[in-house]
């Protein structure tokens, strides 16, 4: 099943969804025809789309609204933090390309202050999952969900079988591990697993974990990590502010725990643009670099071309 | 316009489409919105604006915002022909040992502004018209929008701050190609009768052919239409213009061809057989 099969089946179910585009319709090309006058598309309108969500959401809709990451959490952030965020009304928003899958668009499109602005709206909820398969098992409970959700869309694939019991506000743990424990979010999930198992033969005792929610965030596997593993990373293509680092930072000092954390984020700068596997090379966000820099050494023995190749586009 | 200089804008044109085409692969590029945009790009740097290599931090120099960012390979295409930039810089194209990707940016000498967040230069224009005013000098400042991004509220509240100002140093080309992403613009959301609109905030309109050199030149020509009017020009394009086989379909918006489809568009370009093109266009802004 697709984002677009699920959104579908779950609209023509329940007649209080309402699909919303702002002329972004890369998720759902096909909703004109099936979903006749509950699809409505406003142009590259990104403030008036919101309000006019808000509007349909005060009538007992659910919209649940697309457009690209960047325009959608930051030409329209005052839109939802006022119209959806203070009325806590449930708009669903889909944001595309988000984070490093903007990939040549350039820093215009870059959306990687996302997670920073939309958890710091009170009501609302904040989700980033790792892959098609993660998003699509946590989506009915996000659209069923009675408050604002922004949802990090997230469609390429892994081989990974996620814990289909999602909860809001629930990590998924991968492993448990003494040594390093990652924690992710997003897209960069795939390269994570590829770090974990490099990690695995050079001995270390390594644990990773799937955020999946960002908002509500799981305290309990956070301090569990902080307590048992002796490196805690925090990987996420978002900047250093606001993003994992600092959720992971807020629950210690909240806890009066303390940790040693290598954060993976991008720290005061736009990520270069380009096509996506060359973006996480020269960023240093592969998962081998990821390896190398929580190793402190070189890693001769791999082939970096097996792993860029799962991002061939 | 005398017949030499129109060849020779035309031979220019030529060139810039074609290294537009030449993008259109690899990762590809907006090459429908660049190829309506080209006559005009062409146009403007060639005859109409105080702009050249040596110029480009000299406070009195024009200024062109590209606002529709999205078609800058319209803009390295015509940077190249005159002399703005290096032909080979084109082969980086979306690497990361330069900055030529989907939008554009400073690094590329010869752009104002970044853009690529649409509805955000016609703003930017009316700082650099008002310092204009300010100082009193004779820049001429340039705004492309493109008629999708038409849809942007803030491309109106720049209007009705344009003519608060009574900014007639100051031209809005909007690059009326019919088309915004995969849709027609009258399909979605209608702007006509675009021009009234405009007239109606209080710009002075000229509707042209926006691929008619000569027309070019003779509305250019005319500049400032009205004193202390905001200038509008409303340029009728084709998106894909000089590729029957993409032209005006609201399928070819990004494009990512592959090297055989790259090498029949080229042909067609010159005038011989329609390209027969497979690859899928991606639905993305």
């Amino acid at each position: 099943m697709s984002y677009e099969e699920l959104l579908l089946k779950t609209a023509l179910a329940d007649e209080r969804i309402i699909v919303m585009t702002a002329e972004n319709r890369a998720l759902v090309r096909n909703m004109p025809k099936n979903l006749g006058n509950r699809f409505i598309d406003t142009g590259i309108t990104e403030q008036t789309m919101i309000g006019a969500a808000a509007g349909l959401a005060l009538r007992g809709r659910v919209p649940v609204v697309h457009a690209l990451a960047s325009f959608l959490t930051m030409r329209a952030f005052e839109f939802i933090r006022t119209d959806a965020g203070i009325p806590n009304l449930p708009l669903k928003l889909s944001s595309f390309i988000p984070g490093f899958l903007s990939d040549g668009n350039g820093p215009t499109h870059q959306a990687i202050e996302d997670i920073s602005l939309m958890r710091g709206i009170p009501n609302m909820t904040v989700f980033a999952p790792a892959d098609e398969q993660d998003l699509l098992l946590m989506l009915p409970q996000i659209w069923a969900s009675p408050n604002p959700a922004y949802v990090r869309i997230n469609t390429r694939n892994t081989d990974y079988q996620h814990d289909t019991n999602f909860e809001i506000g629930k990590a998924e743990v991968i492993s448990k591990g003494t040594d390093v424990t990652i924690l992710v979010y997003g897209m960069l999930f795939e390269q994570a697993l590829i770090t974990a198992e490099l990690l695995k033969n050079y001995g270390k005792s390594v644990g990773l974990v799937n955020m999946r929610s960002l908002k509500p965030v799981d305290e309990k596997v956070i301090l569990e990590v902080a307590e048992t593993s002796d490196l805690v990373v925090t990987l996420e293509d978002h900047f250093l502010t606001g993003g994992l680092y600092s959720i992971v930072a807020e629950t210690l000092l909240k806890h009066q725990k303390t940790a040693n954390v290598m954060p993976f984020a991008l720290h005061e700068r736009w990520f270069k643009p380009a096509l996506l596997n060359k973006v996480l090379d020269y960023e240093g966000f592969t998962g081998k670099q990821i390896a190398e820099k929580i190793l402190d050494m070189e890693i001769n023995d791999f082939h970096s071309e097996m792993e860029l190749a799962a991002f061939a586009e | 316009m005398d017949i030499l200089k129109k060849e020779k804008l035309e031979n220019t044109a030529l060139k810039v489409r074609e290294h537009i085409i030449k993008l259109a692969t690899d990762g590809g590029c907006f090459v429908g919105a660049s190829l309506s945009a080209t006559d005009l790009l062409v146009y403007l740097y060639s005859e109409f604006l105080n702009i050249n290599i040596d110029n480009l931090s000299d406070p009195n120099r024009d200024y062109l915002f590209l606002s529709k960012g999205h078609d800058v390979p319209a803009l390295y295409g015509t940077f190249v022909e005159l002399g703005l930039m290096e032909e080979s810089r084109l082969q980086n194209h979306l690497s990361t040992n330069d900055h030529i990707y989907w939008h554009p940016n400073t690094n590329i000498p010869g752009i104002e502004f970044h853009s690529g967040s649409l509805g955000h230069l016609p703003s930017v224009a009316i700082g650099v018209a008002l310092d204009c005013k300010i100082r009193n000098t004779n820049n001429k400042i340039i705004c492309i929008i493109g008629d999708g991004e038409l849809n942007e509220g803030s491309c109106w509240e720049a209007v009705l701050v344009a003519n608060a100002y009574k900014l007639d140093n100051l031209i809005f080309v909007i690059d009326r190609n019919y088309f915004q992403a995969n849709m027609a613009t009258e399909d979605l959301i209608p702007l006509e009768p675009l021009g009234d609109k405009f007239k109606a905030f209080g710009a002075a309109v000229r509707q042209i052919d926006g691929h008619s050199f000569e027309v070019l030149d003779a509305v250019f020509t005319d500049f400032p239409f009205e004193i202390g009017k905001l200038n509008v020009v409303i340029a009728h394009t084709v998106r894909g213009k000089g590729l029957p086989s993409i032209e005006a379909r609201a399928d070819r918006w990004f494009c990512n061809f592959t090297e055989p489809e790259i090498s029949e568009l080229l042909e067609e370009l010159h005038g011989n057989e329609f390209a027969n093109i497979e690859s899928e266009t991606l639905m993305v802004r």
